[in-house]
């Protein structure tokens, strides 16, 4: 942090550089937030205004009392939590086998599968669509669950990760008759929290932000997720803006307190499995 | 070590003998390859079944006339062909690399700019940066919704704010002069904090010492800059280069949301135009073509720019 080209000097200059900078980027979520709580009359008048006169809460009404939000709300909550879940589980598992075990093609295995961390989505979303379709999982949850059960990307994380932790404790657990399974989970995982978390968050921030794969999977509107629901709410209801921003701020909301409360492990995360991986 | 007692390092216990133990360590050892095998297979199922089987897959269609309903037939090279003729494809190209290249150097640009201005211990520098960082979260389809209604020709405020200023009502994402560059800015506006992320980090390791000695030798600020700052920051730079460019190549969402393709196809990209013509038109055998020479560029892409970076290194290594 510390910066040796800029001596202590009065800082009013950086303040009134950056302030402004940052007020910029801000200003789009504070607009959203503010004209979620504007009346209709306020937002559908030519120019709208800038401040509402008081709270008017209809927005969050109507979007909650639409037969369909909370249920893609729902729908959106059970592909993002059991995605984290399963790419911890089986992560940390498969993660582990290519760290310490050895088994006859584990080499390829792994190449092959960071291969596939470069393969670019629109190339495989086809068959993987017509391998949903012959699983029959088409329009159900298990559609969108299925292909984001265990990334590469949450494998090879982890597979760093335990290669860093010294082996010494392990290998005495394993010699005094511990199976792999238990040295692995109360001996090395409760060390592992540092690639727990960047798995989890990135995961979870993936699995709620995603569009396009649930636009391929999904057709009928009750097992829509969140993002799904909002874009063609908002082609319904685009009169309604209140309520469409309303739903936008619930949408954005949960990411939002997530990075909140954990930003310096989600920075972290970002910049760490982006430079090494 | 000759001069230590013996008799502290006890001898190996002889409960079994060396061919039982030898049996034993072989039974073991298998029992640890099938738990191996046991611990990646989940991973193994889902990442080979849903990922190298889909490359092959893709490219077998590719070769094919195919509807995902009926049997389709092998065309050969038919796909590929109707291709490099058809002009949707082009223009779909064509603004592809348009938005590529105005939102890659932009945000790499800006992105450093942002982190050099924010790597200073000032008060409310921790607030800037969540505040520069927070679109970043913020889903393509949220970011969607939020500017089209932003910029929405009627209710918008962007329209508002200009009307205030005395310019004319703008048509923004209706209008197909406009649509793209704004399309770029929303995505600056959520991707620069990713690249002041890492810049940031990455100004961390820039050793104090190189600076101060170059500051002492007379350096101004400017050449500090050029000469210490940006070569420690190249293989970051190289990293940003390539992941902004990869995530340029495959925009989606943001158009779906915003503009779907239009206005007169002006923001029709070509991940976009993959999804029509396999979603839409069901005509995936030519949607997987197109998504394979996407693929194509990508890789070469890629593959140009580690090259680039393992000459560096070697530059690198060699000076040193």
């Amino acid at each position: 942090m510390n910066d040796p080209t800029t001596p202590r000097r009065p800082s009013l200059g950086w303040h009134l550089l950056l302030a402004p900078l940052a007020l910029a980027f801000a200003l789009p979520l504070v607009w959203l937030l503010l004209s979620s709580v504007m009346s209709d009359a306020e937002i559908n008048r030519f120019p709208p205004a800038l401040w509402p006169d008081g709270i008017d809460l209809s927005g969050y009404r109507y979007v909650m009392g639409n037969a369909l939000f909370p249920r893609w709300f729902a729908n959106s909550l059970i592909v993002a939590v059991v995605s984290v879940a399963s790419n911890l589980l089986f992560g940390a598992l498969g993660g582990y086998a290519f760290a310490r075990m050895r088994f006859g093609g584990s080499r390829l295995l792994l190449a092959l599968m960071l291969a596939t961390m470069v393969v670019p989505f629109q190339l495989t979303m086809i068959p993987t669509f017509l391998v949903m379709k012959w699983l029959g999982l088409i329009d159900t949850l298990g559609a969108l669950i299925v292909p984001s059960l265990v990334t590469p990307f949450a494998v090879f994380l982890f597979r760093q990760f335990f290669l860093s932790l010294p082996r010494e404790i392990e290998e005495a657990a394993w010699i005094d008759g511990c199976s792999r399974l238990r040295v692995l989970f109360s001996i090395v995982l409760p060390l592992a929290r540092p690639a727990l978390a960047t798995v989890a968050v990135l995961t979870f921030l993936t699995a709620w932000n995603d569009l396009s794969w649930p636009l391929i999977a999904i057709n009928h509107d009750t097992m829509y997720t969140l993002q799904l629901g909002l874009t063609t709410f908002q082609g319904q209801h685009h009169t309604k803006w209140s309520a469409v921003m309303a739903g936008n701020v619930i949408t954005v909301l949960p990411v939002l307190v997530a990075f909140l409360l954990a930003q310096r492990t989600f920075i972290q995360s970002l910049t760490s499995s982006g430079i090494k991986g | 070590m000759s001069t230590l007692p013996r008799a502290l390092t006890l001898p190996p216990r002889p409960a079994t003998t060396p061919a039982e133990a030898r049996r034993a360590a072989r039974r073991r050892s298998r029992r640890d390859r099938a738990t191996a095998w046991a611990f990646i297979t989940p991973s193994v199922v889902v990442i080979l079944g849903l990922s190298v089987v889909p490359v092959v897959w893709s490219l077998l269609l590719s070769f094919r006339a195919d509807d995902l309903v009926t049997p389709g037939r092998w065309v050969g090279l038919d796909n590929y062909r109707a291709l490099v003729q058809d002009p949707n494809f082009r223009t779909a190209v064509g603004n592809t690399l348009q938005y590529a290249a105005l939102y890659v150097p932009l945000s790499l640009v800006g992105g450093l700019a942002l982190a050099l201005a924010l790597n200073r211990r000032v008060r409310f520098v921790g607030l800037y940066r969540t505040l520069v960082f927070v679109p970043f979260v913020v889903s393509a389809t949220a970011q969607g919704v939020l500017f089209s209604f932003i910029l929405d020709p009627d209710f918008g405020v962007a329209n508002a704010l200009l009307h205030h200023l005395g310019v004319s009502r703008q048509g923004f994402l209706s209008d197909p002069g406009q649509a793209m560059f704004l399309l770029v800015l929303i995505s600056l506006w959520s991707g620069v904090g990713f690249c002041v992320v890492v810049y940031l980090a990455a100004l961390q390791d820039v050793p104090p010492e190189l600076v101060e000695s170059a500051r002492l030798d007379g350096a101004n600020l400017p050449q500090v800059l050029r000469h210490v700052t940006l070569p420690a920051l190249t293989p970051v730079t190289v990293f940003l280069l390539l992941w902004q460019l990869i995530s340029a190549l495959q925009v989606f969402d943001l158009i779906y949301v915003t503009t779907k393709g239009g206005p007169l196809g002006s923001t029709t990209v070509v991940v976009y135009f993959v999804w029509q013509q396999a979603f839409q038109m069901f005509t995936a055998g030519y949607g997987a073509a197109a998504a394979y020479v996407l693929a194509l560029a990508l890789l070469v892409t890629g593959g140009a720019l580690r090259l680039v970076r393992a000459r560096q290194g070697r530059v690198e290594g060699g000076n040193s």
